[in-house]
């Protein structure tokens, strides 16, 4: 399973790429397995307020839709408009052309509740949903 | 052997009827209509003859699996045998060939069935009023929504929140933002339950109401009911609940007696009115007593032995509905709840908990069922162990087709991966039980001998493409270019070929 070494993760398989002031985010390669193949993606509006833990945005896949949730409280900055129209850039990989959204986030110490790499990997392993 | 489309079966020049010699002045439409509502182009119809479209039909819809050939164990949806005396009791003139404008004096029969039917269902479900007129589970939630915002508008209370545990049917929550509601969602314990702390952590003023499936989508019933009311009335919000999985409780608990607030039915689920293949359904609305003026109008009442519709609406949300509802619908209900009385409603209810823990016992070794040890009326399976053999909950699915089998529900709740949620009813005798819990078992076999094949395989139609399918829709059937007639036909358009609607004929 790959779980890149320069990411923070959530509890609920998003990941997390610091940027400055910013994150970028998107979904792990374990969720997007578990989706299978994603055919509809539902971005937030740029300028959109978040709290950590609130959903952000939709994927759809033949199984099911399920909400992503912001990994720390902030504004929505950028999105991957890409998405619309190739919503299968999240199963081609998930980690680069599949980000989802970008987050200017307003309390840096949130970034302290995401998980390490091996923390995540942990989670992963332990079976925890 | 695929069956060729209707349109594939045109023939050039064939009509359904001859139509006799015109003896009456010939109008052209131009001369009548103004040019944006004449066609430029005929539209392209089949030319086929009446028995070319009765011989298609018929051939499809003997491709249908319906309750009356299959067993359905289809989750969450209650498909029982719906008894054929329904039809009958629905066929009688005094239902059938009565009209709503008539005068309520020559109604007097089906007044009464609607109001004996409010008395019945109030009776079963402890609630103290009801409407008939939503037309199916969902709108029923949209009539609970619409009550809920009047009565705190009559409160001059503004609340926002709707809360809506992580099990429950996706319609809740639907229903809810579509009504302006911010859906907060309250998570499942590791029993499948409520968890109460999280409940606890998300009460406040501005909550509105829990919106409530009990028992749950897992078949688990909610056994903190009465604490989880009373959280929500002390905060002065409402219990919603999703009457879904009524059949569980039938003759045996009452929602009303939970303190629920307010309720809806599936009549097309628990009261075994048709379902599925396009209703039409009913989903009556119960409310206790102190949101009974908030009910849509017109409510039926009695004064001197006459019975009439009360449009008097102070509180009202209004009408939801043409006329009273589907009243075809509310005949069947009243028949199955008569002909089954007081003893018959409670058999039905334990005869459908048995039927789904007696299935749950022979197979949770190969599909096992992460929450709860005794389930109500459904339960949910999980088809995680066979990953390993590359076999999911689909192609379990796909499988059971093959054994003669509706699929379960399938990716729900959520909550349960590889979930399977299946539902037999009461009406399913041991035999067929078996029948399916044998063909289940033989599905695990074969996918851990790596044997489980490609399903469906003896179906009319092999695996759908359903990724392709929702990435580029392709909606419309386009004729190749040589098969259908360019000019129109002979005849003055409209008398000559059967027309038949492209749409009814394209899956």
């Amino acid at each position: 399973m790959k779980i890149p070494e320069d990411l923070l993760y959530t509890k609920s398989h998003e990941w997390a790429k610091r940027d400055g002031q910013k994150i970028q985010v998107g979904i792990t390669q374990h969720a997007q397995e578990e989706l299978r193949d994603v055919v509809f993606v539902e971005l937030p509006e740029i300028g959109k307020t978040v709290k950590a833990g609130e959903p952000v945005a939709v994927v759809e896949s033949v199984k099911a839709a399920f909400d992503i949730y912001a990994p720390v409280s902030g504004t929505v900055s950028a999105v991957n408009e890409g998405l619309t129209t190739t919503p299968q850039l999240i199963n081609d990989d998930c980690y680069t052309t599949g980000w989802m959204y970008t987050l200017e986030f307003s309390d840096e110490a949130e970034l302290g509740n995401l998980l390490s790499p091996a923390a995540y990997a942990e989670q992963l392993k332990s079976g925890a949903a | 052997m695929k069956d060729r489309l209707i349109y594939e079966r045109s023939v050039k020049g064939r009509v359904g009827y001859a139509w006799p010699t015109l003896d009456v002045p010939r109008i052209e439409p131009k001369e009548i209509l103004s040019k944006t509502h004449i066609r430029a182009e005929a539209p392209k119809l089949p030319e086929v003859s009446e028995f070319d479209v009765v011989r298609h039909f018929t051939r499809l819809s003997q491709d249908n699996f319906s309750v009356d050939t299959n067993f359905y164990p289809l989750g969450s949806c209650t498909m029982k045998y719906n008894p054929k005396v329904n039809e009958k009791v629905a066929a009688m003139d005094g239902f059938a060939q009565i009209h709503p404008l008539q005068p309520e004096q020559h109604l007097q029969g089906i007044l009464q069935l609607h109001w004996e039917l409010e008395q019945l269902l109030s009776e079963i479900t402890g609630m103290a009023a009801y409407t008939l007129q939503p037309s199916a589970g969902a709108q029923g939630e949209l009539a609970g929504i619409k009550i809920i915002l009047s009565y705190f508008q009559c409160k001059n209370e503004k609340r926002s929140t709707i809360l809506i545990p992580d099990s429950a049917h996706g319609t809740n929550p639907a229903t809810a933002a579509l009504s302006q509601f911010k859906v907060v969602e309250v998570k499942s314990g590791a029993d499948g339950l409520v968890d109460l702390a999280d409940l606890k952590s998300k009460l406040n003023e501005d909550v509105a109401a829990l919106m409530l499936t009990n028992p749950n989508t897992l078949g688990l019933f909610e056994k903190d009911i009465l604490t989880i009311t009373k959280l929500l009335h002390e905060v002065g919000a409402l219990v919603y609940m999703d009457g879904a999985n009524m059949n569980a409780l039938l003759g045996n608990a009452r929602p009303g007696d939970m303190q629920v607030d307010i309720m809806h039915l599936n009549l097309h689920k628990t009261f075994s009115t048709p379902h599925g293949g396009g209703g039409p359904g009913a989903g009556p609305v119960g409310v206790a007593k102190h949101l009974e003026d908030f009910l849509p109008v017109p409510r039926v009442r009695k004064k001197d032995g006459q019975l009439f519709w009360d449009y008097r609406a102070e509180h009202s949300i209004g009408r939801l509905h043409g006329f009273y509802g589907n009243v075809g619908v509310l005949v069947r209900a009243y028949t199955y709840i008569r002909f089954l009385g007081n003893t018959g409603i409670m058999r039905a209810g334990k005869t459908a908990l048995i039927n789904a823990n007696y299935i749950k016992k022979k197979l949770e070794h190969l599909y096992p069922v992460p929450y709860g040890d005794l389930c109500m009326h459904e339960f949910v399976a999980s088809a995680k162990s066979l990953k390993q053999y590359g076999v999911t909950a689909q192609d379990v699915a796909k499988r059971l087709l093959d054994f003669g089998f509706y699929a379960p529900t399938v990716y729900f709740p959520l909550i349960v991966e590889e979930a399977l949620m299946i539902e037999p009813t009461e009406t399913e005798s041991k035999e067929s039980l078996d029948a399916f819990i044998d063909a289940m078992l033989a599905i695990a076999e074969e996918a851990k001998a790596g044997l489980a094949p490609e399903a469906p395989q003896n179906m009319p139609v092999q695996r759908v493409d359903e990724v392709r399918a929702a990435r580029e829709p392709n909606l419309r059937w386009l004729p190749p270019a040589s098969s259908l007639p360019t000019e129109p036909p002979t005849q003055a358009l409209g008398q000559s070929s059967m027309r038949m609607d492209s749409s009814s004929q394209t899956f």
